[in-house]
Order: C-alpha cells, then structure tokens, then sequence
C-alpha cells in the first residue's frame, strides 16, 4: 500500500512539474525585476532620512507636475519617521506650492473672484500635497485621457507579479516569509522608471502610448519622468537616473507606509516579549507536568 | 458542567452567591476541575488559541468600527485614516486584517486535528457540526469584512461571490436574479451594499460567540478525545483542567502570538493583495480576481467545475460534507494513529488541501484547470471514498489498553479497560 502511495506521488509530482514548465517555456518573455536593497527593508529596517529628502525632491521636479499625494499631509513631512524637514521650511514650501486648496467662502461668502475663478488659499501643515488637477476631467482632458495616479499609496497598490512554476513559487514565498520583504511596490516604482526604451519592431504601440518592458501589456501613458542625459542633480551636485529612481521609489514607499519605522522598532521589543515569556511558560508548564508523565 | 460538581465555597458570602447564582461553580466545574485526558498533545491547544483569536478580532474590531465609516465614498480613506492618523491605528488595522489569516490557521489546524484523530465520531457528532457552523459562520464574517476596506479586491471579491447567487437562475430563471438583487440591495454592488455588509460583520462575530458557547458546552459534556481515540476510563487516565491543560494552552497561546506578531509587525500586508489598496473602482476590472488566501481551496473548486451552477454547488458541498464526516467514516477506531491505510489517507487529503488553496490563486487556464479538476476529485474522494471503505479493509495496529497506559508504559494502568482489545479488526457498526 505505502509503496503505491509512493508512486503516485512520484507520478503526480513528476506530471506537475513538466506541465508547469511546458508552461513557462511558452508564456511571454517575462521582464526580471531588479530588486534593490533598501534602507527599509527586513527586520532591522528604517527610512533613510537623507533618501527620503532626495526622493522628495525628484518628487517635486518631476513626478508633482501631474501627480497628487493627497494622503500626505505637508506636517507629514516634518514628523518623525520620515524626511524631517525644518518646520520653516515645509511651511514656505507649502505656501509657494504650485496648486493651492480651494478657498472657503470669503467675507462676501464667495468661493470665486470677479470673472468666476475658484478662489484658492495659501496651504498649511495640515493640507494635503495636492496634484495639479482639480478632479478627474480635468486630468485626462490634460493628459490624453490618462488620468495621473495620486501617489501617496502607489507603493503598496503596486507589486512585483512574477508567476514561476510552483516548485519554484513555493520556495520564493517561503523565503519572502523568512526575510520580511515586503518591498515589491518599491522595487516595482523603480524598475518602472528605467525600463523605458524603443519598442520592438513588431511592437504596435497606440497613439501617445509610450513603450516600458516592466509595465503589464508594455504600453504605458505616462512619459519617460526621468531623462538619462539631465538627471535631478541633487545639493552635492550628484545624482544619476538611477540615484532618482531609487530615491523616489524610497520616497513613495514611505508616503504608503509612514509609520514603518515605528512598526519595526516596537516589533523588535513585541518579539523578545513574547520568547522571553514563552520560555518562562515553557519552564512553568514543565514543573506542573513533572509528576504526570 | 457533566458529572457530579466538586466545587465547595470558601467563604460565606461565596456560598450565599452560589445558592443564588452559582457562576462560580460553573467555572469551576468546567474550566478548573474538568478533567481533560493526559496525554493530550500540543494539537489540542488550538481550542483555547481560536477562543484567543475570536476575543481579539471582535476587541480590535469594536476599535476599528469607532473610525471606520461604511460610505463608498469615505470608507477606503478612512481605513488610511485609521492606519496613518488614528492613535495606534497602524497596529489595530493590521492586528484585525492579520488576525483573520491566523483565526484561520489556527481553525484548520483545528479541523484537521478533528479529522486525524476522529474526533468526529460517536458521541461527538453535534460537537464537531457546530464547529462546521463555526467554520461557515467565520467564512462568512471574513468574507463580509474583507469587502469593508472598499479597495479593488474588496469591490470585485463581493460581486464574484454574491453574483454567484445568479447560478439559481439555471433551476427557476429570474430567480438568481433577484436574490442577488436583494442582496445587493440594488443592481449592483453599491453603497447599500457596504452599509449591510459592515452591519453583519459587525453581528456576525457575537453569532459565532453563541455557538462557540454551544460549541464548548457539548465538549465538556462528552469530553475531550485524545491522540489515542480512547475513553477516560479510570481516574489516572485524565488530570484536571486547571493547572495542567491550563498551563500548557497558555504556553503553546504565546507560541501561535510569535508568528502572529512577525506578521503584523514585519510583513502586515503579505497576507492581503497589492491590489486592494486601489480604491473600488466600478468600471475597471482587475486581471486577476483572487480572494484571500483562506478561500483559495475553495474557489479552486467552484472554479473547476464547467458548469457555474455546478461549481456552486461543489463548493457548498465541500464544506457541507464535512458535517456527514460521522457517518461516512465506517471505522470504529478513532485515531488514526492506529489507522495504518486511512493515515495515508488523511496526509493526501492535506495535501490536496495545500494543492487546491495553491491552484486558487492561479488564473483559471490550464494546465491549471485541469490539475484544479484531479484535486476536486480527490478532496471528494476522501470524503466519499475513503472513509466509508478503508474500515472495511484496514487492520487496526496494536492500541494501548488505556490512556494511563499509553502515557507510562505496558502495565502502569492497573485494571486498564481500554476501549477495545488490542488488534481486533475494525469494521463498518452492525446496523
């Protein structure tokens, strides 16, 4: 009998294996992230505060001229965990911003001036990073009818998707499990800034569609926001296409999840707890037990 | 709460209670003196884990709830809201959303501890179908809650599942329709929709409180089983609950926090899916529908079978069948440890279990679809095969004569009575 439950499993494994193989010999050319090393990733991780301010920056130069980060406040820049810029500065920062929160209604109780313009005021801590576009419309009318993603999460809605034969997948999700990653959206921000190139031959890209190997269908609206021959230099003069890939991509990881560095450093004491006391019980357990084995 | 009551008050005004409302007595028949068999092994620690884990999703839910709300426009930024502005929002957020995924370790690990040592029959059979209800009561919850956070997965998971209500429209036409209607409360998944869903995920978890009670109450009437399938029958064969089974639960407890904490600590969103932190969004279906890992087995199945109807109704079954599981098991021997050809049939049916939850998550093409066909065969097989025939042809092995003598050796159980002489053949009941 065991022998025959040997073989079957044997067999099944042996069938599953060259099936799923068969299968990723076919399927399209897959792209192979290049997973980063960051700052703020594994157990021991933390938000590289310098990185952070370089990202916001790229952030501010490229990625803000059509993209919102409505979930960050600008406080949220100022607090603890992130970039730590100097209160003064956000403040002026925040003032001088490009797109300003609508106004309340004023002394007259208008929202608009004299030619039916919305009247804005100057923002503070407590608003948000807004995007150039005031709605949806407004977005795609600018933008040949892509609308620009807010990208105060896109870090965590965005994932690296690799589907390798489950002898392999099962492995990698051990693994993953074993050192904490957690970074696909990072690493995924990152490969998609620097995978832009020409399209293949064959390849029929649609009208304002630009070509990137990491995006899902390789057709992708968005413009290159980085350019290989004028990177963002940052205050040391340095700074390569790369360097504001990752830094941004650092940036955005954080906007997503910005309590990360609290969440780790508490989970280190929560850990050692919980085995501290976990052998106390152990100890305690087995002095009840001794007489009744 | 069986048997004659050992608790004596110590005080006066302890006995003036007692004779009034003997809450102390109940407690201390049913959670100190209750003797448990003692030669439990750590699989039976997950009674008290899953007791754990219900309490804690139902506090950090009431906290949850005082943030949340269930509006289609508010209710994802407000699941933000809780996770970047509320007071240690970042750990109750991600202590509910982990704790669904380890509520539902523990519970198959549970169900499959049941399933091992045939902790399912005589005279447990209502013991083991209120915790089926248990099971459904907590998909249902889970399954309502994952649709609150209103990201896409949320939006797409709930239209999935309860557009496949619409299958009834193969028996009676129009019928499927309009249950899916009235569950909607509309014509499609909308705002009337997320304000019913938040209100019975917010009851159902105190329906789930009830059974349990119901659930707890028929054990400590039978009794618990134990690795060897054997009766107490000899008072070496228990210990009492307090301190023994106590001291060990609350110790294997800390060990299940350990995994527990390393998620919501380190990796709080590998258990959920990148895709639902984009809000729901009516008009953009995502690639791939997947739903939370718990029910991967499942929707492996309802997936596999062609016929929507018919994939429905497997599905149901699959987890319906596990009610009958005392009366399609013939063997009158409980434990598989002494099972040598149904053991082997249980390891395959876990592993038919891991395959399908694996084949889920996998987009429905083949050679996915077919592989997702053999394991629903097998993981019916188990049920409808296996267990009423392999009693039939199995010699049990050799099994101790008492629980006594299974924890000290041949000989210590004086007088033993075990449950049935070693290597007698087992067999279907005479009915």
């Amino acid at each position: 009998m065991t022998r025959f439950f040997k073989f079957a499993a044997v067999a099944i494994l042996t069938v599953g294996a060259a099936s799923s193989t068969a299968l990723a010999a076919g399927g399209n050319s897959h792209f192979e992230y290049q997973k980063q090393k960051w700052t703020f990733g594994g157990f021991f991780g933390q938000y590289d505060k310098a990185q952070l301010q370089r990202g916001f920056q790229v952030y501010k130069e490229s990625c803000s001229a059509c993209h919102g980060m409505e979930r960050i406040k600008w406080r949220n820049l100022v607090e603890k965990g992130g970039p730590e810029f100097p209160e003064e500065a956000v403040k002026a920062l925040a003032v001088e911003w490009p797109n300003q929160p609508l106004a309340e209604p004023n002394d007259e109780g208008r929202t608009t001036d004299n030619k039916g313009n919305l009247l804005t005021r100057k923002a503070m801590l407590a608003d948000p990073i807004l995007g150039p576009y005031r709605n949806e419309k407004e977005a795609r009318a600018a933008q040949n009818g892509a609308r620009p993603p807010d990208l105060s999460l896109i870090a965590k809605a965005r994932d690296i998707h690799e589907t390798p034969a489950w002898y392999v997948h099962v492995p990698k999700m051990a693994k993953e499990i074993a050192i904490g990653y957690q970074e696909g959206g990072a690493d995924y921000v990152y490969n998609l800034l620097l995978a832009y190139t020409d399209p293949p031959a064959n390849f029929k890209l649609s009208d304002g569609m630009n070509y990137n190997k990491a995006y899902p269908g390789n057709q992708i609206a968005m413009v290159p926001p980085l350019n290989k021959d004028s990177p963002i230099k940052y205050q040391d003069g340095k700074g390569s296409i790369e360097d504001n890939a990752r830094d941004v991509s650092a940036f955005l990881a954080w906007a997503a999840d910005p309590k990360l560095n609290e969440r780790k450093a508490m989970g280190w004491s929560v850990m050692l707890y919980l085995l501290i006391t976990c052998v106390l019980l152990y100890l305690g357990k087995k002095r009840v037990w001794a007489s009744a084995h | 709460m069986s048997g004659p009551s050992s608790y004596v008050p110590k005080s006066n005004l302890a006995k003036w209670f007692d004779e009034r409302l003997p809450v102390a007595r109940l407690v201390h028949d049913s959670f100190i003196a209750f003797p448990t068999p003692r030669n439990l092994n750590y699989m039976w620690t997950f009674g008290g884990i899953l007791t754990f884990c219900l309490v804690a999703q139902i506090v950090t839910g009431v906290i949850l709830a005082m943030h949340y709300t269930a509006s289609v426009d508010t209710a994802f930024n407000s699941v933000q809201h809780i996770r970047r502005d509320v007071n240690y929002g970042w750990l109750i957020q991600p202590m509910h959303a982990v704790g669904a995924s380890m509520f539902f370790v523990a519970v198959y690990l549970h169900i499959f501890r049941g399933l091992y040592y045939g902790s399912y029959k005589a005279p447990r059979e209502i013991l083991w179908i209120l915790g089926v209800f248990i099971l459904l009561a907590m998909m249902a919850t889970a399954f309502l809650g994952y649709t609150l956070p209103w990201g896409q997965m949320s939006f797409w998971g709930a239209t999935v599942i309860t557009n496949l209500f619409s299958s009834l429209d193969g028996i009676i036409p129009g019928m499927g329709t309009a249950i899916v209607t009235w569950l909607w409360g509309g014509f499609s998944v909308g705002n009337a929709t997320l304000n019913r869903f938040f209100s019975l995920h917010y009851l159902l978890p105190f329906v789930i409180f009830g059974i349990v009670i119901l659930h707890v109450w028929a054990l400590h009437v039978v009794g618990q089983n134990n690795p060897t399938g054997l009766d107490i029958k000899q008072p070496s064969d228990a210990v009492p609950m307090h301190p023994y089974a106590i001291t060990k639960d609350v110790f294997a407890l800390f060990v299940f926090l350990i995994p527990f904490a390393y998620f919501v600590f380190f990796l709080p969103d590998y258990l959920g899916h990148a895709d639902n932190y984009n809000e729901a969004n009516p008009l953009v279906t995502p690639p791939h529908i997947v739903p939370e890992w718990y029910f991967l087995p499942f929707y492996a199945i309802l997936r596999a079978i062609p016929d929507k109807l018919g994939g429905v109704i497997a599905m149901f079954a699959s987890i319906a069948i596990l009610a009958f599981a005392p009366w399609l098991d013939w063997s009158r021997v409980r434990s598989c440890k002494y099972r040598p050809i149904f053991k082997w049939c249980f390891w395959a049916f876990v592993a038919t279990c891991l395959a399908l939850g694996y084949l889920g998550a996998l987009p429905a093409e083949e050679p996915y679809v077919t592989w997702a066909r053999v394991f629903t065969f097998l993981y019916f097989a188990f049920f409808l095969i296996a267990m009423p025939l392999v009693g039939l042809i199995e010699t049990p092995s050799q099994m101790p004569r008492s629980i006594t003598e299974s924890v000290l050796g041949a000989g210590a159980g004086s007088g033993g009575g075990g449950q049935m002489p070693a290597g007698a053949a087992a067999g279907p009941e005479k009915r």
